[in-house]
């Protein structure tokens, strides 16, 4: 996919400093640096779902830190994006168990239903597929992961009903 | 029906809450080992109860805790490992989201056996609602008294977080944990020095997987000794069980150690038998990193005893006939799988969760991926099959940490048990060209055409 830079309106409101600011004193004096993942989640959440490279490097300020210990670190973990990604992601499990429960059918049911492939964004840029790796819920495969929450046991219809719930605004992405 | 420790009062209305958590029993064990014992005394009997580490490598767990540097007068960490992402594993999420107490319970009494005052729970990413599930029981924990300074007046101050991790496997050995715990990318070290000497920050640390925190308080409130009156030998003790795959009943069971295989899949109580008429074809007992076996191997050893569910029966004829109990992740499969697709996808996900750091594992992963998909998608080639039993073998024991281990294993297993099943994907190409190839043809039926090409 040819990618563009496409600039990230930056927003550290009160509410999300007060945040940040409790994950730092989770760890000892001069010890901030380990906040850095989950202050990552936070600003990423408030963030439409991605990180631009201005993203990362205020919160390498913010941290202290300098800013290749912030870009190495994204660009380490699979659930920091570097671009802008649908607003409904379906992250589906396609490892062993998921896969034996049928997942490869459901992604592409998903994906012809939303006319898109893996990976990329419908145009609107509310729907994205994406394969995953193992996501711990082999017990109620086939699933997936949409926002911070699992939809298990997952079949066609299933997935007809979250399209339908996504677009009438009746799905929760983040637990706050 | 067997003895449940960890699930007994799971299903108990409201047993998430504190409230309700409390009524029924819990944080008995912090206060009998605040009240009552020394720290070695609650040592001494984690030590007497043969519990072992229930994230894979079964190592026994008062034993780690004796390994903690107390000389260095540094401080001292207990670090949580909830970084469950062993494909087939599930069943810490399924604690911690149902009896989120019950974790904290067992970090405060196993807090206190360390001396550490500052400890941590590492939750995988993806867990992002049970990550706050822990977060409010901790601080439900904290309103009540149960952590902060001087706890219960003893004395012992703690206080108790959760980081939450990014996406990576990796994350789930001990070393790279810290390493990710200190904001860091998840790269193992190199060991020694063991994090039981420097770890957290370089201070002594001891990392325990959720499930071994969670039998703590069962053991402090009872004793050492019962608990290692379960079970059979060097297996004390119940286990979780996370089954998946083509059965009856999937979920998390917990088991006392020493139940029979064959009970286990297909009793009523536990997996209640194959999913559909389908015949069982193979199983990965422990996970995704352990040796799959063949259906001739799992109700029975190699030398014809009963195959129990306990570290010493799964293993019991090394890697040529047996496999590993690791971190209970079992998966079934009936006639329908397919060994070669099922490896490439294993394979595809150590490529996935590889950090890069050892030049065995980052390519050699890589590489058993690609040949494994092209054997699957009909274009392998007769030397494939060797190519990867050396691909196997060059990378495990070549890399720091075990990750490397754990992506050969399942790829020799799977040639030393359906070496025919790879050589039908190489001979007939145009049989395998759909991804259900054995779905309506099973292997049992084509098996025949492999035999005739070896004469």
């Amino acid at each position: 996919m040819e990618r563009s830079y496409i600039k990230q309106e930056i927003n550290i409101t009160e509410s999300l400093m007060n945040r940040i600011n409790e994950l730092i004193s989770h760890y000892p004096e001069g010890k901030q640096k380990s906040a850095l993942l989950p202050v990552l989640h936070e600003v990423q959440d408030a963030h439409d779902n991605w990180l631009s490279i201005e993203l990362q490097n205020k919160v390498a300020e913010i941290l202290g830190i300098q800013r290749i210990e912030v870009y190495e670190v994204v660009t380490f973990y699979t659930m920091f994006n570097q671009r802008p990604i649908g607003k409904f992601m379906f992250e589906f499990c396609q490892t062993s168990p998921c896969c034996q429960n049928g997942v490869e059918d459901l992604m592409d049911y998903t994906c012809s239903k939303l006319g898109v492939k893996v990976g990329e964004p419908t145009a609107d840029g509310q729907f994205e597929v994406r394969g995953v790796e193992c996501l711990g819920a082999c017990g109620y495969a086939p699933m997936m992961q949409l926002g911070d929450f699992y939809q298990e046991h997952l079949t066609k219809e299933k997935i007809d009903q979250l399209i339908t719930d996504c677009k009438d605004g009746k799905i929760t992405l983040h637990d706050k | 029906m067997g003895r449940k420790i960890l699930l007994d009062k799971i299903n108990v209305p409201g047993i998430k809450t504190y409230e309700v958590y409390r009524r029924e029993g819990g944080y008995a064990s912090v206060e009998k080992a605040l009240k009552k014992m020394t720290p070695d005394e609650v040592v001494e009997e984690v030590k007497t109860s043969g519990l072992r580490g229930r994230g894979g490598a079964g190592f026994p767990a008062g034993m780690k805790w004796s390994f903690i540097d107390k000389k260095s007068g540094n401080p001292r960490h207990l670090v949580c490992n909830a970084d469950e992402s062993e494909p087939g594993t599930f069943k810490d999420r399924y604690l911690m989201e149902y009896i989120p107490h019950l974790l904290i319970e067992g970090m405060i009494t196993s807090s206190y056996a360390l001396g550490a005052n500052l400890s941590y729970i590492y939750i995988r990413g993806e867990y992002m609602w049970v990550y706050k599930i822990l977060e409010r029981a901790i601080a439900e924990a904290k309103a009540a008294g149960w952590l902060g300074k001087n706890i219960l007046g003893s004395g012992y101050d703690l206080e108790l977080f959760v980081q939450i991790g990014g996406g990576a496997y990796i994350c789930g050995e001990e070393t790279a944990l810290i390493e990710s715990l200190e904001g860091n990318r998840g790269n193992p070290r190199l060991k020694p020095p063991f994090p039981a000497v420097k770890g957290l920050w370089q201070n002594p640390t001891v990392v325990n997987n959720v499930e071994t925190i969670s039998a703590v308080p069962w053991i402090i409130n009872n004793s050492g000794a019962d608990y290692a009156g379960i079970g059979i030998g060097r297996s004390t003790g119940t286990k979780l069980i996370s089954a998946s795959g083509n059965i009856k009943n999937q979920g998390v069971f917990e088991i006392e150690l020493g139940v029979s295989v064959y009970e286990f899949m297909n009793s009523d109580e536990y997996c209640g038998g194959m999913q559909t008429d389908r015949p069982l074809k193979a199983l990965v007992p422990g996970g995704s990193s352990v040796p799959i076996l063949p259906a001739n191997l799992i109700y029975k050893t190699a030398a014809g005893e009963d195959r129990l569910m306990t570290y010493e029966s799964l293993s019991d004829g090394g890697f040529a006939t047996g496999s590993m109990l690791g971190s209970g992740g079992f998966i079934v499969y009936d006639d329908r799988a397919c060994i070669v697709r099922n490896t490439w996808n294993f394979s595809r996900f150590y490529h996935h969760e590889s950090c890069g750091q050892c030049t065995p594992c980052r390519e050699g992963t890589g590489w058993l991926e690609k040949v494994l998909w092209r054997i699957e998608n009909g274009q392998g080639r007769e030397e494939d099959i060797e190519l990867l039993w050396s691909i196997q073998s060059k990378i495990e024991g070549n890399t720091i940490c075990p990750l490397g281990d754990a992506a050969s294993w399942p790829v020799a297993a799977a040639i030393r048990h359906f070496r025919d099943e790879f050589e039908y994907h190489i001979r007939f190409p145009e049989k395998v060209k759909n991804r259900d190839h054995f779905v309506n043809e099973p292997f049992e039926k084509v098996k025949h055409l492999v035999a005739k090409q070896e004469v």
